[in-house]
């Protein structure tokens, strides 16, 4: 308990990537709550592969992690755009009523 | 020893606490703070592990930029009084125990897998780009970044450029009222669409559009 292994860095991922995922079902009502649960996936796998990295003494992980931080940075950016032009186009980013392409 | 473990369930749990409130806090711009907190915590427990790049990188990326970009986002499009307006009871409560059972299975079946799992070295050889004491992290990241993965590291900077291009061509939109440079109407302008000679009677004005 007192001595920090490479479970607790694990357990720690495991905790905020069920966040992430409990939070895509918790907000059906804004996208951007949705998009911010992505984004804590991503982090959730990125201290995964970091602590993996910092315990078999390999530099890979970190080199892949960073891979991660800028397609993260990539999807947040054009995420985000869609939603400015869905809510110019409609008026709202309400998930429920972004149906449309129901059929 | 006791500082580390001290430090790491510290900065932990601020970091679910955090994260956690991002999911349920009802004000966006709130949830954006506390996602500014989580990413900034991690980047600590980074550092502190010893990956001193990516805790910087992580700052500098996800802490000035990307948060800044939902900031102005949730800023910009006034969503915080239209959700509480609209805010229906009953499909909450279906969807908090949908996610719950969906979350405690995917939990449950990580720490399966963490707890049962055990590091054999011989079953997949490592990279051998093991970590040089003499150096600092950066300057190893460098040293194979720069030199193994260079390709690859071009390619995310593509990505990063698509990316641009996408966002400003989705958000790009043209307004009548603003007078532009047109180059091949400027080059191609002739006399005779330009210049037209009038006879003017005197006395009278003439009028002339625009």
């Amino acid at each position: 308990m007192i001595e920090i292994g490479l479970g607790h860095y694990l357990t720690l991922g495991a905790i905020i990537f069920t966040i992430g995922v409990v939070g895509i079902f918790l907000n059906r009502k804004n996208v951007i709550i949705i998009l911010m649960s992505i984004e804590l996936m991503l982090l959730a796998v990125n201290i995964n592969l970091v602590s993996f990295s910092i315990y078999l003494q390999d530099l890979v992980g970190q080199v892949f992690t960073m891979f991660i931080l800028t397609v993260a940075a990539a999807e947040a950016a054009v995420g985000l755009a869609i939603i400015v032009i869905y809510y110019k186009n409609k008026g709202s980013i309400n998930v429920e009523q972004i149906s449309s392409l129901k059929g | 020893m006791l500082a580390h473990s001290l430090f790491f369930y510290f900065f932990s749990t601020i970091a679910v606490f955090s994260a956690t409130m991002v999911i349920v806090s009802r004000n966006t711009v709130y949830s954006v703070f506390f996602l500014i907190l989580v990413f900034i915590t991690i980047s600590i427990l980074f550092i502190m592990i010893g990956a001193e790049f990516l805790g910087m990188i992580m700052l500098i990326v996800y802490v000035g930029a990307v948060s800044v970009l939902f900031l102005f986002v949730v800023m910009m499009l006034n969503i915080t009084e239209q959700i509480k307006s609209k805010f229906k009871r009953k499909n909450l409560i279906k969807n908090i125990s949908v996610g719950s059972i969906v979350g405690i299975i995917i939990f449950s079946e990580l720490l399966v897998v963490i707890g049962g799992w055990k590091y054999k070295g011989t079953f997949f050889p490592l990279s051998n780009k093991g970590t040089n004491l003499d150096l600092t992290n950066t300057h190893a990241l460098g040293n194979i970044l720069y030199t193994e993965y260079i390709h690859l590291f071009q390619i995310s900077g593509m990505i990063l450029l698509i990316a641009m291009i996408g966002a400003i061509t989705l958000t790009f939109s043209k307004r009548d009222n603003v007078k532009r440079q047109n180059y091949f109407n400027q080059i191609q302008r002739e006399k005779t669409s330009s210049v037209s000679l009038i006879e003017v009677e005197s006395g009278k004005g003439i009028k002339l559009d625009d």
